[in-house]
């Protein structure tokens, strides 16, 4: 693989430009300055709230940094909260190209929007010309994220990324895996893989703050299509879901934005600490895809049964398809044909394969089939969390 | 299991129900150990049938876990769905006809 090597020694897959709005109310100024270079690797992030939240500053932070991203531009009302000049100082300081713009400072929608595309034309010029160094297989983070699942998740899909984190961990690569309240049922048998005991309680712990967090909301994460799909009960998606995390070792236990401090298995645990406040712990995959992207995730993967069609802006999102009647209605949306497995065309780990070599191929600058079409998903909400504990990462020092 | 229909898949050696690998229509046979069960209802694939009887109130297993237990005394070949089981967790919300989660609500 080719990689971009960024100041703090991490390598992207990608060099895109983030135009960040501040404020929902500097959102269509953000998405008009993107719009002409939509095309050209411009994508646009933001945080919709006009009140302080920490959890949102450090997700900024953190993408704007993000290794696949080699500029950004914020956009800003004017009057917001947002602590825009840390965030630029910020950026700055890991010597990315990055521009200010203040909307009520330039005067006006249109004026903001012809400083951004002029920022945005120059800095495009300056980045073709960023060296691209070898990478390896080591320097990489992967996501997995499953949405829109059905029966079919847990039989194909699921394991079959499974078995692509597996080649992918034993090659020292980094993967995580998420969404707690889609683990409940599974927490002692992930205790059992913890790499410490201390880090197994702390694994029990955040799946019971899981289930707590549910039961206030009044319902699992399960929704009427999951049901329609043949899953009954949290407990059954959650079988499935888990089967994402392959065999290895579980390394650490994660928070959105922090790193993998090395190659290895880490769980990221998505849900708030404290009181539940901001309402559902995601309020959609998009989300949760965000926030494996704020912890370093350069590739996505993303399984489906029911076909969720969604990418998102920074990282590419490889889609792979469990079910086969999907995968034929659907075939533009999907990188990967799980579902032959149900038919008995292929198996568990020739599909793992195919998935760990397409990683590669996309971290050589293959498109995904998001990509392609333009997907990029992007939200960010309100949320609080405590930082992790030291038994969160037992191997880190 | 002995001998088990090609179009159910058992996961675990220990589950009490298989998972359908293609929809089957009410009325079609499955074969399930030394006997064969019509379907009474039409099921589609990654849906389950019992393949062991599951008395009401005991662990639906799957991948070898437990995914919730059964509501109602479970046959051998019946289909499993929300309609006789449940989470021990948490409910599950549905908005179709089998609204698992208003009557559980309602039950309460």
């Amino acid at each position: 693989m080719r990689g971009y090597l960024r100041s703090d020694g991490r390598k992207g897959i990608r060099n895109v430009i983030v135009v960040a709005y501040l404020v929902e109310c500097a959102h269509h100024v953000a998405r008009e300055i993107a719009l002409p270079f939509r095309r050209d690797g411009v994508h646009v992030i933001g945080f919709p709230g006009c009140f302080p939240n920490d959890y949102a500053d450090d997700m900024m932070r953190r993408l704007c940094t993000h290794p696949n991203v080699g500029g950004a531009m914020l956009v800003s009302l004017g009057c917001e909260s947002f602590d825009r000049s840390g965030l630029l100082a910020h950026v700055q300081a890991s010597d990315r190209p990055a521009h200010l713009a203040v909307i009520q400072e330039v005067g006006g929608t249109a004026r903001a929007i012809a400083e951004g595309q002029a920022w945005i034309e120059a800095t495009l010029k300056d980045l073709r010309e960023t060296p691209a160094v070898d990478m390896g297989v080591d320097e990489l983070v992967v996501g997995t994220i499953c949405g829109g699942s059905d029966a079919t998740s847990g039989l194909t899909a699921n394991p079959a990324m499974g078995r692509a984190f597996d080649l992918l961990i034993a090659d020292g690569g980094a993967g995580i895996f998420e969404e707690t309240g889609e683990l409940i049922g599974c927490e002692h048998y992930m205790a059992d893989r913890a790499v410490t005991p201390a880090l197994a309680d702390e694994i029990i712990r955040c799946v019971g703050k899981a289930g707590d967090y549910y039961q206030t909301m009044g319902h699992a994460s399960i929704s009427p299509g999951n049901a329609d799909g043949g899953l009954t009960t949290i407990e059954e998606k959650s079988m499935g879901a888990y089967a994402k995390s392959g065999s290895s070792p579980i390394s650490g236990l994660l928070k959105p934005g922090d790193r993998p401090p090395a190659g290895g298995l880490y769980l990221l645990d998505m849900v708030p600490d404290g009181e539940p406040r901001f309402g559902y712990p995601s309020m959609n995959d998009n989300q949760e895809v965000a926030e494996l992207i704020a912890c370093g995730a350069q590739v996505v993967l993303f399984s489906t049964g029911r076909g969720s069609v969604v990418g998102s802006a920074i990282s590419p999102v490889i889609k792979v398809c469990a079910n086969p009647d999907t995968y034929r209605r659907m075939a533009d949306d999907m990188d990967v044909d799980a579902g032959r497995i149900l038919d008995g065309e292929a198996s568990l780990d020739e599909v793992g394969r195919e998935i760990y070599d397409l990683i590669q191929a996309v971290g050589r600058g293959g498109q995904t089939c998001s990509e392609a079409l333009g997907h990029q998903e992007f939200i960010l909400t309100y949320k609080s969390f405590e930082p992790i504990g030291p038994s969160c990462l037992p191997l880190a020092s | 299991m002995d001998e088990l229909d090609t179009r159910l898949l058992l996961i675990s050696p220990d589950d009490n129900i298989a998972v359908l690998r293609a929809n089957v229509r009410a009325g079609e046979a499955l074969r399930i150990g030394d006997a064969e069960y019509a379907l009474g209802m039409h099921a589609g694939y990654g849906h389950k049938i019992a393949v062991r009887p599951i008395a009401a109130g005991e662990t639906v297993l799957k991948y070898g876990a437990p995914i919730g237990s059964a509501t109602r005394d479970i046959a051998v070949g019946d289909y499993v769905h929300i309609h006789n089981m449940q989470s021990d967790y948490i409910p599950t919300y549905t908005i179709d006809g089998e609204n698992a989660y208003l009557k559980q609500r309602r039950a309460d």
